[in-house]
């Protein structure tokens, strides 16, 4: 029953299969069960989640009920919840309680759906493997010697070992489809502009989107419907009307075009990946698509540029925590400057640090223009290399990481190989595209994602092809022995 | 040696809006700290700046008002700092594309002449809050309240070359405000502030000389006092062969001098870039034409039509519209009595003379523009004479309110009944024999003598028009 997609639970609910109550009551227990080894959540809202659950029971019995009401869901720990810890993976924030639901927490709140807790991420969702977390690493559901992917890695690991129906993540730079990869899950990252952002703490403001990590296209489609639309509290919200992103899922996929990037199918590109794409392409040709190769000249660029514009402006957006008003303070200090250096010192870790500092640098008088102009001038050429390869197909699939799942600790100390992690993705941020990962195969015994990339708005139809491949696959329904 | 003064201004207005400029907190002055503080004020984690529109009104209205290019695409930059009243540790602003480009304000000089001031730019940003050092015990205080208030910083061209023009510019900055209704301009609570750019340079020389920053001063007074302090210290630091070192200064009014804020001046690199979290804001023509429909008459355009329509002089109709609110009680009270040019005599003359006395405002003044008004009619309709209106002018000044009550308790009312002026006519040529031979002689000027003997028989109260009529009349008639 906890492996089960959103759509078949919301089934159940309403046959009365089950109730919500009981539903939440069952992934408690496996929380309790199964957390403590894998440490997906760090905060646990069990009480809150029963009386949530409660009342999704009267909303069904009414018959007011929404697909997801009744849904048991996990936050990222990035979102604002009111009253519950929000810790961002951070030492900094270890005790700030917001007194605010985030958007996206609220939307998902008045849709039904029931949150268990929020979900261990990378600090300040700076990482691709989810060991930067003041929290503790977590780990791989299908390997627990591995790492679940970053920076929504607590996510994707509650996802897939049935600790949760669905979850929350975010995606400045690849953080839910590479974690998608990693754990066998159906990630997309919307549209930027598509979900607001208010309420999600700012990593990089021009790039962070949040997005679905599910069990299947299907019920990311069911959770865009709830999460998705325009937000007056943030300006960068597109002003959009209601868009039911399950309206299309079952339209036929003849005369689908696919671009495939020459730059993603070198030599370089593992072997095992490329036959994994290979077979996927083959069956999406099956079912109406064509393939024609396709150019995206200035991708190798996008890892530089990223590692210039999200510092930029992380160094700016984590200048709030100071020690001032909330979050970490260090003890007695001795004056201002000391309360700041301190504060900041011991209240960040060390990619953090790492992240301001190279983002400070890059905004300094007389560097400005040499990498931050330079580096949004990179961004508008990938942008363009995006619209002209959409001129002639509807939507682009390649990798979504170079290798499956990798091991605790590989690259920990090596933050440059990290950084590479997200080769694939980052162009898609860069460019403000809806992108998502979906399960295409398993290489020895890890499951392994494929990316679509589509034009701005284009969600319905990669949702579209998505559950199409899922409907002729079952790669997304494979599930880990926890 | 002969110097030359260079000064420039920025000056920050703070804008008159219900609620902040990236959030729906109050910008009420003086409320309890912190109590007008929002989670985004307080830079809570996830929180966003939403553009107040009204902020963006003002603004383009100031830049019509001084004739500035409008910027069709503005973009906001975060300005990068630390400090403890900065609660995000940025200050979004507006650095390469401010809403007002480049304009001008014509000052007049003191001796009458006209000079053209060049605005160099005025921009949109947020205000910090305060830091409050003392009652804390060694720690000090934050307050909120004012962090997000939104800013209109004008930047001058350094185009101002004394004190007097700084102050006559800030003036004219300071009524153009008032004008547009979108600020109190009220420099003590910090509505406005001036920071002042001073330099000197010797008489002919094209180079600038190295500036210092006076930063914050309050008043218009403390404003010239600050750069003539500053002025005359540069010029002697340079005569003793010292230099000028660049650097913020600030201006102690209780010492009148201005000293270092800063000993050793690091440049602070603010990092500044645009601020993701808000779009460019995009105007077209149509939105600038409707703020321009919105604009009131401003003070150059209504000291012109009052010089046409009411035939005020111009030095006149200057003071009249200095402020829009005495131009404002200027009109009314000319409208109600009818008489524009009588009306701007009382203003300019006796009531300015009572405000200045008393240390104010036109808008706090004691006697209402219906009341001036009203007892200008009286003297119109021949009730008082101007003589006894002064009379009244005080009564009023006194607190007394209505107009015909006090002519009618005093007694002033104007004796116009003809058979008594004659009886009083009569009764001083009777009184006088002397002056009237001396009159009946030829000497023309014992007339006035008669007129100043009527007047304190009848306490002023007699007609003055009827009484000389009838005086030359019957002084000749015999």
């Amino acid at each position: 029953m906890l492996s089960k997609t959103v759509a078949e639970l919301s089934g159940a609910l309403t046959r009365k299969e089950v109730s919500a109550r009981e539903l939440t009551q069952a992934y408690l227990d496996k929380i309790h069960q199964l957390n403590p080894a894998l440490n997906a959540y760090v905060t646990i809202t069990a009480e809150q989640a029963l009386a949530q659950a409660d009342a999704a029971d009267n909303r069904r019995a009414k018959g007011n009920a929404s697909p997801l009401t009744g849904i048991p869901i996990a936050h990222k720990d990035i979102f604002c919840t009111r009253g519950v810890l929000t810790a961002c993976g951070s030492h900094m924030l270890h005790n700030f309680i917001a007194p605010y639901d985030a958007t996206v927490v609220e939307r998902l709140e008045q849709a039904g759906a029931i949150m268990l807790g929020k979900t261990n991420m990378d600090e300040f969702a700076m990482g691709s493997s989810n060991e930067t977390s003041w929290f503790g690493p977590v780990r791989n559901p299908w390997d627990q010697a591995r790492v679940p992917g970053g920076s929504s890695g607590g996510s994707a690991a509650a996802v897939a070992a049935g600790l949760c129906a669905m979850a929350t993540g975010t995606d400045t730079g690849g953080s839910i489809r590479q974690p998608a990869s990693f754990c066998g899950l159906t990630g997309l990252k919307p549209t930027y502009g598509r979900v607001s952002r208010w309420g999600m703490i700012a990593f990089a403001s021009s790039l962070d989107q949040a997005g679905p990590l599910t069990r299947s296209a299907e019920d990311a489609a069911l959770m865009m419907n709830a999460i998705a639309g325009s937000d007056l509290r943030d300006s960068t919200c597109l002003e959009l009307g209601f868009e039911d992103f399950t309206a299309k899922l079952n339209q036929p996929l003849a005369g689908l075009r696919i671009g495939l990037p020459r730059e993603h199918f070198t030599k370089d590109l593992n072997p095992a990946v490329q036959t994994i794409l290979q077979n996927a392409i083959r069956t999406l040709e099956s079912l109406g698509a064509s393939f024609k190769e396709v150019s995206l000249p200035n991708n190798y660029l996008s890892v530089p540029a990223y590692y210039v514009i999200a510092p930029a402006e992380a160094s700016a957006n984590l200048s709030r925590f100071d020690g001032v008003r909330f979050g970490y303070r260090c003890e007695n200090p001795d004056n201002l400057e000391d309360l700041y250096k301190r504060s900041r010192g011991e209240g960040f870790g060390d990619e953090v640090k790492r992240r301001i500092m190279v983002g400070t640098y890059a905004l300094s008088a007389g560097y400005y223009d040499a990498y931050y102009i330079k580096a949004q001038k990179i961004r508008r050429l990938i942008k363009q290399d995006f619209d002209l390869a959409f001129n002639d197909v509807d939507l682009i699939l390649g990798p979504t990481s170079p290798h499956t799942a990798f091991k605790l600790g590989e690259k920990v100390s090596d933050p440059v190989t990290m950084y590479l992690e997200d080769i694939y993705t980052i162009a898609v941020n860069l460019a403000g595209l809806p992108g998502m990962s979906l399960p295409a195969g398993m290489l020895n015994g890890l499951p392994i994602g494929m990316q679509l990339v589509g034009p701005s708005l284009s969600e319905s139809r990669l949702l579209n092809v998505a559950h199409q491949f899922q409907m002729n696959t079952d790669w997304h329904s494979q599930r880990p022995e926890v | 040696m002969s110097w030359e003064t260079v000064i420039g201004l920025e000056v920050h207005v703070q804008l008159a809006t219900k609620s902040k400029l990236f959030s729906g907190s109050a910008t009420e002055f003086g409320a309890a700290p912190n109590t007008q503080a929002s989670i985004y004020d307080l830079a809570l984690p996830g929180t966003l700046p939403v553009m107040n529109e009204e902020v963006l009104r003002m603004a383009v209205s100031f830049g019509l008002a001084v004739d500035a290019e409008i910027g069709k695409r503005s973009v906001f930059d975060r300005k990068n700092y630390f400090y403890p009243d900065l609660p995000k540790g940025y200050q979004i602003t507006q650095l390469e594309f401010p809403t007002v480009g480049r304009g001008s304000l014509k000052i007049q000089l003191e001796d009458g002449s006209d000079k053209v001031i060049g605005i160099t730019r005025a921009h949109i940003e947020e205000d910090a809050g305060k830091s409050l050092h003392e009652d804390f015990q060694g720690m000090s205080g934050i307050d909120l309240n004012r962090a997000g208030t939104p800013l209109l910083e004008i930047v001058s061209d350094p185009d101002l070359r004394n004190a007097k023009e700084a102050v006559a510019y800030l003036k004219k900055l300071h009524s153009i405000i008032l004008y547009l209704g979108i600020s109190d301009g009220n420099m003590s609570q910090g509505s406005m502030r001036c920071d002042a750019n001073v330099s000197v340079r010797k008489k002919g020389a094209t180079e600038f000389g190295t500036r210092t920053e006076i930063k914050n001063v309050n008043s218009f007074r403390f404003v010239e006092k600050a750069i003539n302090y500053e002025v005359q210290r540069q010029i002697e630091l340079i005569e003793d062969g010292g230099r000028v070192v660049q650097e913020t200064r600030l201006y102690d009014s209780d010492k009148d001098e201005t000293r270092s804020m800063r000993s050793k001046e690091v440049a602070n690199d603010y990092r500044y870039f645009p601020e993701p979290d808000l779009l460019p804001v995009i105007i077209d023509d149509e939105y600038i034409a409707a703020v321009r429909a919105t604009l009131p008459e401003l003070p150059g355009a209504r000291c012109l039509r009052f010089v046409s329509q009411y035939s005020l002089s111009e030095y006149d109709a200057d003071v009249l519209t200095s402020s829009r609110n005495m131009a404002d009680y200027f009109e009314e009270v000319a409208r109600l009595c009818g008489d524009a040019k009588l009306s701007a005599n009382w203003v300019t003359a006796d009531l300015l003379g009572l405000l200045n006395k008393n240390d104010l405002d036109i808008t706090s003044s004691p006697i209402k523009p219906s009341q001036l008004g009203t007892m200008i009619s009286r003297i119109k309709d021949n009730t008082i004479s101007g003589k006894l209106a002064k009379t009244v002018f005080e009564a009023l000044a006194e607190g007394e309110s209505d107009v015909d009550q006090i002519i009618e308790a005093r007694g002033l009312k104007q004796v116009t009944d003809t058979g008594a002026i004659e009886k009083l006519v009569d009764d001083v040529i009777a009184g006088n024999p002397d002056q009237v031979a001396q009159y009946r002689a030829g000497k023309d000027a014992v007339f006035g003598f008669f007129v100043g003997q009527a007047m304190k028989i009848s306490k002023g109260k007699a007609n003055p028009a009827q009484l000389n009529e009838l005086l030359r009349n019957k002084l000749k008639a015999e």
